[in-house]
């Protein structure tokens, strides 16, 4: 086959685009026609999986040292600000478009026998795809305006998905708050790019990037600004610390989208987005810090959270939150290469894990619809015993739960470990990443007791779904369980990407990233340590996974379990961590309080009603009234008066001539 | 016939014809006073046209018809004026005010 030209780029995110046009305009007029549609959608991602296959196997092929840089047109030209529409391919992107278009048409598969009753099945398909085309396009920029684009659309798509079911407010509140929360974040990412350009006057990332090392010295006061103000893009967009809260209640949209926005590619970019400037956080020392510190922090702190939740989402939506953490642990650590595999590994596992639940609150709700009961469907106190009904879900999760818990030779295990070994390494340095370490594994611990907490309270023991309810319950159709299948084989296989030499492996992830990260990783060498070290390490990384899984059956009884309408109200640390902190309440209390009141008594009251209204607006009539009340009292009628003026006009004129 | 004195005639006449539209409710006292100011400049014309030349005098036949027809007009609204009103008092006629 002959090779095609990589100038062919675009063609990678205009299939998606095709699908969102296709089916945008199906959905505006003929919602009903739900097999084209499926057909699009579904097709459009596997071509476009095809299309990047085929371009990273060209890249593979050439292996270029630097990106290969693809200008279309220019964006915008104004005066010092050159922008060019600029796609561009390096083995960084080509792990994201592949992650991105692979998992995607998996998930966009899944969906058509999800969604298949839904009325607005043409709508959720046109906005699936135009997800993904931005997310394209996010990962393929060539600079930062570009990226911008990408960033900000799938922003877009994820608020348009968690309001999917807009005619409830709780949906329509949760799709608010994730672009509210999500703007904080891009003040930081805009900020970032205003500094970069103010120092480097360009955005592409190739200038800036080769010209960074002689511009900034290390640590300097304007490097560790712009990568604070991009990591504070970072953590609105993957859900850090403090702006992750917009990530739970995202879990209001259906269920695919969560697997593969909020879970398997769009959270994912900020990881991305450090990796991609890697050179930059590599000068800052500080910056670097504070990524990693907040990352293990996040890892640890959604970890507890997610021990108390009672909604099977919920309990996946803190987990992503805490794997996002690790992998901020990585690539502000300087480990790249781990921190992106742990992206991919998670892409799988947690995909495989947000689309087995969507199989399991599937049946439960046609369990629930079929007898006409009104109870939550994905609150884990009605599942229990689901293992008997839908056994090929839950060998799958079981799969994924290993996976994500940490246990050998799982592709979670190998991610994990090289983060974690990585974090330990640098701490001989730099001190402060043993404690980073420390949280790391501290999390690593709670993540594998709550997984465990809902396979077991979700597959097993007695069910308490309800008496008629249980004749109902059945396995997913196969257009749902093959994806799950498919995850599952790269859940499992996913970690022979990137086999450390410590078991015999050739690390291929870390070579291919090589040409990316080496500048970064030059200016910034990672730490080796001792092979008897690394041993120590990987052994007490599975004698806590085992821990926390054992811990988890040792301790649980889901036979005491009783179904969520007769529970007891929960009491002290569980109401606590169950109440997520009370994060949301402290921030209701000392952000959207203060600035509700400031808007409505400040604001409304005294700045727009007073001074606005009054003032400017009705205050422009009353002058324009008042002057015309005194041209109006010349106007008396009386000639005699006109005569009067007339002739003082006239002397005025006449002395002002002769003078 | 010597011009200072004939513009000294001429400018009383023509302030009298001021005060007179100035102070006078009557309409047709006013128009009368218009007139007078209008002659006093036709004396201007006329004494000027001794030293200037012949134009001066020829516009003095222009003044006449102007002011002529401006009586005949204004006359005539005077007339439909009373018709309505029952008085040329301008003071009482202001109805077109703001």
């Amino acid at each position: 086959m002959p090779a095609l030209p990589l100038s062919l780029l675009w063609v990678v995110p205009a299939l998606p685009l095709v699908g969102f046009v296709v089916n945008g305009t199906l959905a505006l007029t003929r919602p009903a026609a739900k097999r084209a549609v499926s057909i699009v959608g579904v097709g459009t991602l596997v071509l476009a999986f095809a299309a990047a296959a085929l371009a990273v196997a060209e890249l593979a092929r050439q292996h270029p040292t630097a990106p290969l840089v693809f200008r279309y047109w220019e964006w915008i030209p104004a005066g010092d600000l050159q922008v060019a529409f600029a796609l561009q391919l390096d083995q960084l992107a080509a792990v994201m478009i592949l992650v991105v278009t692979g998992v995607g048409a998996l998930i966009h598969g899944f969906s058509v026998g999800y969604m298949h009753e839904e009325p607005g099945y043409a709508r959720y398909f046109a906005y699936l795809n135009l997800f993904v085309f931005f997310m394209l396009i996010l990962v393929l920029g060539a600079n930062f305006p570009v990226m911008f684009v990408g960033w900000e659309g799938v922003g877009l798509c994820s608020y348009l998905l968690i309001g999917f079911w807009f005619n409830e407010q709780v949906n329509a509140d949760a799709g608010k708050k994730a672009f509210i929360v999500n703007r904080i974040g891009d003040f930081g990412f805009l900020v970032a790019m205003f500094l970069i350009f103010t120092r480097f006057g360009t955005l592409d990332f190739a200038t800036v990037f080769a010209k960074a090392p002689a511009a900034f010295l290390p640590g300097g006061a304007v490097v560790t600004a712009i990568t604070l103000f991009l990591f504070l893009g970072c953590t609105g967009k993957s859900a850090q610390i403090p702006l992750y809260i917009w990530l739970p209640d995202a879990m209001q949209g259906p269920t695919p989208v969560s697997a593969l926005i909020h879970a398997a590619t769009m959270v994912t970019a900020g990881v991305y987005l450090v990796a991609r400037c890697g050179v930059l956080f590599a000068l800052s020392p500080l910056g670097s810090a504070v990524v990693a510190g907040v990352g293990a922090l996040t890892a640890l702190f959604a970890a507890t959270i997610a021990l108390k939740q009672w909604d099977i989402k919920r309990v996946l939506a803190y987990s992503t939150v805490s794997q996002l953490g690790y992998m901020f642990v990585g690539v502000g650590t300087g480990a790249y290469a781990a921190g992106m595999f742990h992206l991919v590994t998670h892409a799988f596992f947690k995909a495989l894990l947000f689309l087995g639940s969507g199989s399991v609150i599937h049946a439960i709700h046609h369990a629930y619809h079929a007898t006409h009961t009104h109870e939550d469907a994905q609150d884990m106190r009605n599942m229990g015993g689901l293992a008997r009904y839908m056994p090929w879900t839950a060998a799958l999760m079981w799969i994924a739960t290993l996976a994500i818990a940490g246990i050998p030779p799982l592709s979670g295990f190998f991610s994990k470990d090289e983060i974690l070994g990585a974090a330990f390494a640098e701490g001989t340095v730099r001190p402060v990443w043993y404690v980073f370490w420390a949280m790391g594994i501290a999390a690593a611990l709670l993540t594998a007791f709550y997984m465990t907490r809902l396979m077991l309270y979700t597959f097993h023991g007695p069910n308490r779904t309800g008496e008629r309810e249980r004749e109902h319950l059945h396995e997913a159709p196969p257009v749902m369980t093959g994806p799950l299948v498919v995850l599952g084989v790269l859940t499992v296989m996913g970690g022979a990407l990137n086999v450390p030499d410590l078991f015999g492996g050739n690390a291929f992830l870390e070579h291919w990233l090589e040409p990316v990260t080496s500048l970064a990783q030059r200016l910034h060498p990672a730490v080796e340590v001792a092979h008897a070290t690394e041993w120590a390490l990987v052994a007490g990384a599975v004698l806590i996974a085992a821990l926390g899984i054992v811990g988890a059956f040792r301790l649980l009884k889901p036979e005491a379990l009783v179904p969520a309408r007769l529970a007891p109200p929960q009491t002290g640390l569980a109401r606590f961590l169950w109440k997520k902190w009370y994060v949301d309440e402290l921030y209701d209390a000392i952000i959207v309080r203060p600035v509700m009141w400031l808007s409505r008594e400040v604001f409304w009251k005294i700045v727009d009603q007073r001074i606005v209204d009054g003032l400017l607006v009705n205050g422009t009539a009353a002058a324009s009234r008042a002057l015309g009340w005194l041209g109006s009292r010349l106007q008396t009628g009386e000639v005699g008066v006109y005569v009067v003026l007339f002739v003082i006009g006239v002397l005025a004129v006449v002395g002002a001539v002769v003078r | 016939m010597l011009l200072g004195p004939s513009l000294a005639v001429s400018a009383v006449l023509f302030a009298l014809g001021v005060a007179g539209v100035l102070l006078r409710r009557n309409a047709i006292v006013i128009f009368m006073c218009v007139e007078l100011m209008l002659n006093a400049v036709n004396l201007t014309f006329v004494a000027l046209a001794q030293q200037l030349g012949i134009a001066g005098q020829i516009f003095v036949f222009f003044v006449m018809a102007v002011a002529a027809a401006e009586a005949g007009v204004g006359l005539a609204i005077m007339l439909a004026i009373y018709r309505h009103r029952h008085t040329v008092n301008l003071q009482d006629i202001n109805l077109l005010k703001g």
